[in-house]
């Protein structure tokens, strides 16, 4: 009887101890990704506690003392107009974005379903995806190429035509249309081509049926491509509602290169992002940049929560957790 | 006449995506007309479409080795595929084991891998550490360490692993491979459709990146190609916003790079995109099927 349950129990931990021996390997391969993602998420996780110090680089982060009072960054930056500002520009830029990219987007795929030569429509998809892959750096030459105010193509014609030359770079409300336009162009081509692959995927009886049926095209896009778009549509805006707060959708580099930091423009052009990078980059303001920071992170974790939240209960499977 | 109807619906679609082509790429040849225009041409005649007066001076200035845009080329070049090459063997190795039943904790190590999606520290806490703590400020690695990893890029790999029958793996097991072997031999060549759009996108990740090297680098030696171009435009800027300042900075003009050099700076670092778009192309509507094109 004892000997029975001495052999058991020997055996179970021998398992446990095959089982730990096997997973050795996993762990040695899984260890420098671990590493990083330590170094790069987790640690300036904690970091975030600069935001309640007055940080001097001499004494670190943990040696720093408090503020006092402790939120006496926070309190600097929501009094100050840069506040409204950066949160009006970024929402509003987001949305604008949101919404701009998705209709067009939608209207180009649909019409490019339509093209049935394969060449030719790869040729349209590679000309309207180039933007995508071009840095903002290079947006920047290309902007600067077409509205340089004695040289640029924008101007030239104006002036050409015995109009006066525009100076684009420091007038703000000019911006509220660059900046949307440019975006647009960047990212269209990239959505429309992801749309053309889900119409693409669409089952062609359903096209094949109303053809039959007499339906039109107008009434084929209205009741078969939307109606079986609109699943990926949902997820695809849902996950920009995560990203409501980080200025260009996550891609906020456009609005510090565009306008060529300039400070003239920013009522119109800085967003949360480009205030943090300024204020971290130029004016080494880290108590500042890190309250904002922390500002972003804060609203960010809810966005990211309710729209994960809406996307598990329509589709379970591009839920991200 | 229902045929009239279809042939004007068709060509006032040609026609929508041949304006748009041209929207899309027109802006790109002005400047690489401008870079081969004469610059005492650009002086007088500022910007076209055409050159008015056709040059190669720019890129003999820039090839002369006279600026620094050679090196800046050689940093992109060596961050790009260092980068690239990390990326995709921590990803894969990564995301592989964390598919594996034999790893027990599989499920807590994968919510530590999704955590930092919602909740990120910020620019901040992570400039202090990788300057002060790590002490990796101009250096070449910080260009590379920032983008080693990606939540994202791990979860599409995880789904892809998850695809290989577990028979394959098991049988070269009892064929006596070590599970790292197994790793290289098998999951891994199984693996190169993912591997390649993903690695397309990290790679043009790194080699547009102009922000890491505007934070943390300062020698001009380790300048990377679009933070070059940044330099070089902010000096444009500059110049245009202190007209006064300009006329007493000629002097100054004469060191600065050339408008066209500039120009041709710009034209270089798009060069290698274009080089590669039709790979690009391919491999951006391959991943869409396997849904590794997903912000």
């Amino acid at each position: 009887m004892n000997a029975i349950t001495n052999s058991s129990r020997k055996s179970k931990s021998y398992r446990t101890l095959r089982s730990a021996r096997r997973q050795v390997p996993f762990y040695f391969m899984m260890a420098p990704g671990l590493i990083f993602i330590t170094i790069l998420f987790y640690i300036p996780m904690a970091g975030v506690i600069i935001a309640f110090k007055d940080y001097s680089a001499r004494d670190g982060i943990f040696g720093s003392p408090w503020m006092d009072p402790l939120f006496k960054n926070f309190e600097f930056f929501f009094k100050s107009d840069a506040a409204r500002t950066v949160t009006f520009n970024t929402l509003f830029y987001n949305l604008l974005e949101a919404i701009t990219v998705t209709l067009c987007a939608l209207a180009l795929a649909i019409l490019l379903s339509e093209v049935k030569n394969k060449v030719v429509s790869a040729t349209y998809k590679g000309s309207i995806l180039l933007p995508t892959f071009l840095s903002w750096i290079v947006i920047q030459y290309i902007l600067f190429s077409m509205l340089s105010v004695d040289r640029g193509i924008v101007n030239n014609v104006i002036t050409g035509n015995g109009g006066e030359a525009v100076y684009w770079y420091s007038e703000p409300s000019y911006w509220r249309f660059i900046l949307p336009i440019a975006y647009l162009w960047k990212n269209v081509g990239y959505y429309s081509v992801l749309y053309v692959a889900a119409i693409a995927g669409i089952n062609p009886d359903y096209y094949e049926a109303a053809q039959l049926d007499g339906a039109s095209n107008w009434q084929r896009i209205k009741h078969i491509t939307l109606p079986l778009l609109k699943p990926t549509i949902i997820v695809l805006s849902l996950l920009w509602v995560g990203k409501l707060f980080n200025g260009g959708l996550g891609d906020w580099n456009g609005f510090y290169t565009l306008p060529n930091d300039s400070g003239a423009l920013y009522p119109a052009t800085d967003v949360i992002d480009t205030l943090v990078f300024r204020s971290l980059k130029k004016v080494n303001d880290y108590g500042m940049a890190s309250a904002v920071g922390l500002y972003q992170s804060v609203v960010g974790f809810f966005l990211v929560l309710i729209s994960n939240y809406i996307i598990k209960k329509k589709d379970p499977d591009s839920a991200l957790f | 006449m229902l045929l009239r109807k279809l042939h004007f619906s068709t060509l006032a679609i040609h026609l929508i995506f041949i304006a748009l082509s041209l929207a899309c790429i027109a802006p790109l040849l002005l400047v690489v007309s401008i870079s081969f225009t004469g610059e005492h041409s650009l002086m007088l005649d500022g910007y076209h479409f055409w050159p008015q007066k056709f040059s190669t001076a720019a890129y003999k200035y820039v090839f002369s080795g006279a600026s620094s845009i050679l090196n800046a080329y050689g940093v992109t070049i060596f961050v790009t595929a260092v980068g690239t090459l990390l990326h995709l063997l921590i990803t894969s190795m990564l995301s592989y084991s964390l598919t594996r039943p034999e790893v027990t904790h599989r499920k807590a190590l994968t919510f530590f891998v999704y955590l930092p999606v919602l909740f990120n520290g910020g620019l901040v806490p992570q400039y202090i550490l990788l300057t002060r703590i790590l002490h990796l400020k101009d250096t070449i690695w910080v260009l590379i360490i920032v983008y080693l990893v990606s939540t994202v890029n791990v979860l599409i790999m995880k789904n892809f692993f998850r695809t290989i029958p577990d028979s394959l793996i098991e049988s070269a097991r009892i064929d006596g491979s070590g599970e790292i072997r197994t790793f290289f031999r098998i999951a891994l060549p199984l693996s190169k459709p993912s591997l390649a759009t993903i690695g397309l996108f990290v790679a043009i990740a790194y080699w547009n990146d102009w922000m890491t090297a505007s934070l943390y680098i300062e020698s001009p030696k380790l300048r990377p190609l679009q933070y070059l171009l940044q330099s070089l435009m902010n000096n444009i800027g500059y110049l245009q916003s202190n007209a006064q300042a300009s006329q007493s900075m000629e002097s100054a003009i004469g060191m600065l790079p050339s408008e066209g050099a500039r120009m041709a700076t710009c034209v270089l670092a798009i060069g290698p995109i274009i080089l590669l778009y039709p790979l690009l192309q391919k491999y951006f509507e391959k991943g869409l099927t396997i849904g590794a094109v997903k912000e």
